[in-house]
């Protein structure tokens, strides 16, 4: 369980970057920080690892104020997935992924091994293991991140829009494989994303923000979906956008969903 | 040729000294421009003022360098210390600017990511800092050598054995063949130091030159 308390961040000479933040996100469930840039929504993230110290208001992982943690044992205990990666171009594909375990002291052997069997399960070839990351797609680089990520068996992921730099067609495969590890290992996932879709598909909870980490509304998607707080919120889901208004006309006797366009996108399951 | 056939043992032996001078002062000028310019790129305040101090060492004349130091380091004027001590000088006032562009030239981005997986400042330095440096260190270690084995020469004047010694000893008795040699032998030796550090660098850097290849072709097994 990570919690925030009244976290705020501001950085000298600028303004608020986040004001009062308190959220607290459940062991083993997905949340998303969803936002436009200024929502703070990646500074929140990075309270969590402390590659951010909050001017005011404290960070508590399972109870325990992460400020009283040595900030690189914390660190290696953390998953974190990056934009573009963060892999080690000098560092070969199984290396990159061996990382953590070996700054613990794993031995390498026994951690390439591990590294290779990550990367059948990120859905990548053991074959690339030899690569370096420059040799590699941006999408597969991403899963070499995952995989990374995941190599020291962490409690919690930290995501920062990690698949914001692909194209849309790798999103929506890495998308859909996070959710399958997911439901196999039931983390607890932070997910940072300016994506309101991405947003609804991977969140158990998503958190929508304004400018300065101010929450304009908290809840499951169709909580946000079906009620939206305010206009802001309204708006940055889109509720009013065609697509999202669905109705139904009925065709040769069965259902077909319709949206706002009078466009077909489906059939209702009978 | 002919003075070369009847004088190639004490070429060999001048070769020995020189390589002897160039290679030690070459290392320890490595050894203390890195940290140097590590600190300047960590700090640019204190940076700024130590490379530009750096710098101005390239500036001293030679000789008086060659005079002050046996004063400074209780060495013997015509001393192979001597020699090492000058090179070393000029060597770390030549590096210290591209040591610390080496390290600027890592990308803030691959550094952060290391910090944020779990890398101790000391295991960033040595797994990502470094390695990512050695390309752009490299090319200035290359002038560095080349600048140190073609300065040796200058220790023929105090008497220290190089190369040199063939350019003065040459002169003086008017021997062209023997000024040809040492030139020729001084450039010989330049060019086998380059060399072998662009080895070194290859056998050190092997993703560097994989990177400016065209990415394979994707394999998604999914």
């Amino acid at each position: 369980m990570i919690e925030f308390e009244t976290v705020s961040k501001t950085y000298p000479g600028q303004s608020v970057a986040v004001a009062d933040f308190s959220l607290v996100v459940p062991s083993h469930r997905t949340v998303v920080l969803v936002g436009s840039s200024g929502s703070g929504k990646s500074t929140l993230l990075r309270t969590v690892n402390r590659m951010v110290e909050p001017t005011s208001g404290r960070v508590l992982i399972d109870d325990e104020d992460v400020r009283e943690r040595d900030p690189v044992a914390l660190r290696r205990s953390i998953g974190y997935v990056l934009q573009h990666g963060g892999l080690l171009p000098h560092r070969s594909v199984l290396d990159n992924i061996a990382t953590v375990p070996v700054l613990k002291g794993t031995p390498k052997r026994r951690a390439r091994t591990a590294a290779s069997e990550l990367l059948e399960r990120v859905g990548l070839d053991p074959k690339i293991g030899r690569r370096y990351p420059g040799q590699l797609s941006g999408g597969q680089q991403q899963r070499v991140g995952v995989a990374r990520a995941l190599a020291a068996d962490p409690n919690i992921l930290l995501m920062d829009e990690p698949f914001g730099a692909v194209d849309p067609i790798m999103r929506r495969e890495l998308q859909e494989e996070l959710l399958r590890l997911q439901a196999e290992l039931h983390k607890t996932i932070v997910f940072v994303t300016h994506d309101i879709d991405e947003a609804f598909l991977l969140g158990d909870e998503v958190v929508v923000l304004r400018e300065g980490g101010v929450i304009a509304q908290r809840g499951t998607p169709a909580e946000i979906l079906g009620a939206p707080a305010d206009d802001f919120v309204r708006d940055f889901v889109g509720a009013d956008r065609a697509e999202r208004e669905l109705h139904i006309t009925t065709v040769d006797g069965r259902s077909i969903a319709v949206d706002g366009t009078g466009r077909p996108v489906g059939v209702l399951a009978p | 040729m002919n003075w070369l056939s009847l004088n190639w043992p004490q070429v060999i032996e001048l070769t020995r000294d020189h390589l002897l001078l160039s290679a030690p002062a070459l290392l320890l000028s490595v050894l203390i421009a890195v940290p140097i310019g590590r600190l300047a790129q960590q700090r640019p305040r204190i940076g700024g003022a130590l490379l530009g101090a750096a710098s101005l060492l390239y500036a001293i004349p030679a000789l008086p360098l060659l005079i002050i130091i046996p004063a400074l380091f209780g060495v013997p004027l015509r001393s192979p210390a001597t020699m090492v001590i000058a090179l070393t000088v000029y060597g770390v006032a030549l590096l210290v600017r591209t040591a610390a562009d080496a390290f600027g030239s890592v990308d803030p981005r691959v550094r952060e990511a290391a910090v944020a997986v779990g890398h101790s400042p000391r295991s960033v330095f040595w797994r990502v800092d470094l390695p990512l440096a050695v390309p752009v260190l490299l090319a200035g270690v290359r002038v560095v050598a080349v600048s140190t084995v073609s300065l040796v020469t200058i220790g023929a004047l105090i008497g220290v054995p190089s190369l040199g010694t063939l350019l003065t000893d040459g002169f003086q008795r008017g021997i062209p063949a023997e000024v040809a040699t040492g030139i020729i032998a001084t450039m010989a030796l330049a060019l086998l130091f380059d060399a072998l550090l662009v080895a070194a660098g290859r056998a050190l850097t092997p993703w560097a030159t994989i990177r400016h290849e065209r990415p394979l072709p994707q394999e998604e097994t999914t």
